[in-house]
């Protein structure tokens, strides 16, 4: 192709007839398309009109008349198409021009390409489509955006009331308003968007509220979730996806956000009665429903948490008010309260995806009356009483091994809403360490396995005395093959008696009253012998004996045949001074014994006055005054060979509540001196919020026992009070 | 004169003498006039053998000051005089009060005790010997607390003019409570906390228990609450 300059009358002739032609093809006549050739002389023209120098450089006048083309094309054939036309017709006719537009535009600009490398950049002028696109809003699109913006409103109420539209005409139709935009959506959401939220809204509104007198929660509910789903479909089908997230905020907003109250609170179908009625299904609807809205499952976790509250609370007051015996009762409240916490727990994890709103609701509420028996007990010392069941022999469960391991688990769980983790301890280290000394041990297995929940629930210091307990057991074990080795190696020490010791290491079992009891001098020897056999041991650790934790067989030669007595240490040290003597009275026992007349009360009543007589008082009451006299009962008989005199203990709770008390008091200064000690200087309710912070793990200290103890560490000169703030306190070191 | 803590007589403090910067003795002519008359009054109540006014001088000077030797200015003349020992004053405490008052004789002594009292009560001072009051009855070494008996007195001498109210319901409810059995120098400054930062009386509205008001003070609002309901 030669490059020549050309004349602008004989060039753009040239260009014009090429237009023509287009316009022809666009208006559907039987024109045929151009070929490449034809293209390329075209496409030349206009490069040969424009790569010169001036004064023979057109490009100007093209840039112009590129503009004017259009113009007088959108304005002689595209617009009057439109006019008169409305609605749907309206979309349809305009959706149609648009098209030709484009492909006009598209032409064009192929023709005019040679504009678009330079002279466009050259001059910072719009780019050729640019141009394009700006005609046709101008002309077309500002005339006509009302009211296809209304049309379109129109068509998608249609939809929702459930008419069938043309989505892909509604889809086209929302595609020009983002063309409009050239690259911004600002004429999409502002000419369109905005009006089709407000409309939505209006909508749904209208809805809203003629279905919230009309439907039950669980009906209303469907209907929301519905059309939500109807919603997100139709962005999918022809909105924008940016329209997304307005659009579903909207619609929750009429039907979820401004009915919450009305609608949880629906008398016999709202949240409570969901609740009571198990209806898994509609509450899980209910949470997929409010998850997404900011704030919005606070209400559902309240009325969840008042519900479990009051079922909770109902249920001690019931068992609480029943009159079986105390003991079942208790057993049959810890039952009832795992129960409830399972069944809750699954709602939890089920229905409510173990959000954490949910969670701490259930546990809030569990907090408010597992603290609240109505017993006597506490609940601390009915969960380590539930569990000492549990794991005792002959306990009150005859359950597989899987159901006793799950229902452990689940008493475990329940001591995370105690208060006083710090006394159910104590309690469950008391009944510890019978079991172990009693060999009332059902399973070791499974005494472990709940040690081992324990830490994970409440730490290592929490069970590390329980676990140095069941330690002593295994080492005393081998500790009695030594001394049996000893024994062996020494027949002349033997004390005649098959002896067997448990050692304890003091600290980590409960204390025990240690006592002055006179043994018989058979025992006394065994005692001796041990003690030999034990300095071979070590010299550096004393033994203090505890008798009372003692069991001893003896024999019991009765007149009809000999049984097999076992009775505990004390009680044994009373039988055999039967041997020397044939009637004691009791004053005589006293003194031969040395005991406590508390003491001797229980073990001569266990002896003489309860199931098995052993011992034959006189007079023949059932109870033990300081005048009675005793025999052996030579006619005592049983069918069984062996038989178990079982000894009452003692009513050791107020001594633990006590000595427990007594910890805390420690522990609330131990914890006032240690925040202090690093503070230096704190105010009163920052001092107290952070020793119940500290202590939390264990107990939930009483405010005033805090203020107690500050008080007497300003007493003992370990802080003092501010002279200009009297609330508060200094360190002094 | 200050209830008496204790019926068993402590021992007098020492009495010492004051020595000029040339090291000798005071208890020369080379003193001024004043001096000796101060020294002459303080003579006459002393006790001779232990050289200090001891607990019959002082009743006997109430008794010339025509004062009950219960009576608060008696303990205000102790504060002027920054008496340490309960029942006694030393020769140097009467010779740095009665100077401190620009008195040198028993009329002039009298005189003042009027202007003691408003000294006493103007708020800088009156803390002070507020504080000064417990302390005083510190007999014992090492001694930190006074029995409930001894602060019911003192409660009604030091605060009783000014707080009649407070002080007549407080003192009940010592009498009546167990918790405690003495009462250390932190409770007894907040009684006068109590009273001065005009809690509310005898509604106690505006009593806040979650401050750091000692155990005690929150005891005996909760049995006031409950008198009245």
């Amino acid at each position: 192709m030669e490059s020549k300059t050309i004349d602008f009358e004989r060039g753009w002739d040239h260009v014009y007839k090429g237009i023509k032609q287009l316009r022809r093809i666009l208006e559907g006549l039987p024109e045929p398309l151009f070929t490449s050739g034809e293209y390329v002389m075209l496409y030349s023209t206009v490069y040969n009109m424009c790569a010169r120098n001036p004064p023979h450089n057109y490009s100007q006048q093209l840039y112009d008349k590129y503009r004017e083309v259009l113009e007088e094309y959108i304005t002689s054939t595209l617009s009057p198409s439109l006019r008169g036309k409305r609605d749907e017709f309206l979309l349809r006719e305009l959706v149609k021009i648009w098209v030709n537009h484009k492909v006009m535009v598209r032409w064009l600009s192929r023709f005019f390409n040679y504009l678009d490398r330079y002279f466009v950049d050259y001059r910072s002028l719009p780019a050729l489509n640019e141009v394009g696109m700006t005609c046709f809003t101008d002309l077309v699109y500002r005339e006509v955006q009302t009211n296809i913006k209304d049309a379109a409103i129109v068509l998608i109420g249609k939809e929702r009331e459930g008419d069938r539209i043309d989505c892909s005409l509604l889809k086209n139709v929302l595609d020009i308003f983002v063309a409009v935009g050239m690259g911004s959506m600002e004429r999409y959401e502002d000419d369109f968007e905005a009006d089709m939220l407000r409309d939505t809204g209006a909508y749904y509104s209208r809805k809203a509220s003629s279905w919230i007198e009309e439907d039950s929660c669980p009906e209303y509910m469907l209907k929301c979730e519905e059309c939500l789903k109807k919603e997100r479909d139709r962005v999918f089908h022809y909105l924008r996806s940016s329209s997304e997230v307005k659009l579903i905020e909207k619609v929750q907003h009429e039907l979820l956000v401004t009915y919450i109250d009305r609608l949880l609170e629906k008398e016999h179908s709202g949240c409570r009665a969901l609740l009571r009625d198990d209806k898994a299904d509609d509450l899980s609807r209910m949470y997929r429903l409010y998850c997404k809205i900011p704030r919005g499952l606070d209400p559902v976790a309240d009325i969840f948490k008042q519900h479990v509250t009051a079922e909770g609370t109902a249920l001690v007051q019931a068992i609480g008010a029943a009159s079986n015996a105390p003991g079942v009762q208790e057993h049959v409240l810890l039952r009832k309260i795992i129960e409830l916490h399972c069944k809750y727990m699954a709602y939890v994890t089920d229905c409510f995806q173990n959000h954490n709103l949910f969670c701490n609701a259930l546990k809030d509420a569990f907090k408010v009356f597992c603290n609240n028996t109505g017993t006597d007990s506490s609940s601390a010392e009915l969960l380590a009483t539930f569990c000492d069941d549990i794991l005792k022999k002959g306990g009150s469960e005859k359950l597989s091994d899987e159901a006793i391991e799950e229902t452990l688990e689940n008493a475990v769980k329940l001591l995370a809403y105690i208060n006083d983790r710090d006394l159910f301890a104590e309690f469950y280290r008391k009944k510890l360490a019978r079991r172990l000394l009693f060999d009332r041990s059902a399973n070791d297995d499974h005494e472990r396995s709940v040690l081992s929940k324990l830490k994970q629930q409440c730490g290592e210091q929490f069970t590390s005395k329980m676990e140095g307990m069941v330690t002593d057991i295994t080492l005393s074990r081998e500790n009695h093959a030594a001394f049996e080795d000893y024994l062996r190696s020494n027949s002349a020490a033997h004390p005649g008696i098959d002896l067997t010791v448990t050692i304890l290491t003091t600290g980590f079992w409960p204390s025990y009253k240690p006592c002055n009891l006179n043994l018989p001098t058979e025992m006394i020897k065994c005692v001796e012998v041990f003690k030999g056999f034990y300095e071979t041991k070590t010299k550096h650790k004393k033994l203090t004996w505890i008798y009372s934790l003692g069991t001893c067989n003896l024999s019991g030669m009765f007149d009809q045949k000999t049984i097999e007595l076992v009775v505990s240490t004390h009680q044994a040290a009373v039988l055999m001074l039967f041997n020397t003597s044939d009637r004691l009275s009791y004053s005589e026992i006293m003194d031969q014994l040395n005991s406590t007349h508390e003491d001797l009360v229980r073990l001569l009543h266990s002896l003489s006055c309860a199931k098995y007589k052993i011992l034959s008082k006189q007079p023949d009451t059932k109870t033990i005054s300081r005048s009675d006299y005793f025999e052996f009962n030579s006619k005592f008989t049983n069918k069984l060979r062996r038989i178990k005199i079982p000894l009452p203990p003692v009513d050791e709770k107020k001594k633990i509540v006590e000595d427990v008390d007594k910890d805390r008091r420690y522990a609330i200064d131990a914890a006032i001196v240690r925040v202090m000690k690093t503070r230096k200087v704190l105010g009163y309710q920052q001092l107290v919020s952070e020793c119940v912070e500290q202590l939390s793990q264990t107990f939930k200290p009483d405010i005033k026992a805090i203020k107690k103890q500050i008080e007497d560490l300003i007493t003992r000169e370990f802080l003092e009070r501010d002279e200009e703030n009297p609330n508060t306190f200094k360190y002094l070191a | 004169m200050p209830p008496r803590a204790s019926k068993r007589k402590s021992a007098p403090p020492n009495s010492s003498s004051v020595t000029s910067s040339d090291g000798r003795s005071v208890s020369n002519k080379a003193k001024t006039k004043g001096m000796d008359k101060i020294d002459r009054l303080f003579n006459t109540y002393a006790n001779s053998s232990l050289g200090v006014i001891d607990p019959e001088g002082i009743e006997a000077l109430c008794s010339d000051l025509g004062v009950d030797y219960t009576d608060v200015r008696i303990l205000m003349l102790a504060w002027k005089l920054k008496a340490e020992k309960q029942g006694y004053f030393t020769q140097d405490e009467w010779q740095t009060g009665l100077k401190a008052l620009g008195v040198d004789s028993l009329t002039k002594l009298k005189k003042a005790l009027p202007e003691l009292e408003k000294e006493v009560e103007e708020p800088s001072n009156y803390e002070d010997f507020y504080i000064y009051a417990f302390q005083y009855c510190l007999t014992e070494e090492k001694q930190k607390s006074v029995d409930i008996e001894s602060i019911c007195e003192l409660l009604n001498l030091v605060l009783g003019v000014q707080f009649r109210p407070q002080v007549d319901s407080l003192v009940e409810y010592l009498k009546v409570q167990n918790d405690y059995k003495v009462i250390n120098a932190d409770q007894w400054i907040n009684f006068l906390r109590f009273c001065k930062e005009q809690i509310s009386f005898p509604d106690l509205e505006n009593y806040d228990a979650t401050q750091a008001w000692p155990l005690i003070l929150d005891n005996f609002v909760e049995w006031m609450r409950e008198k009245q309901s």
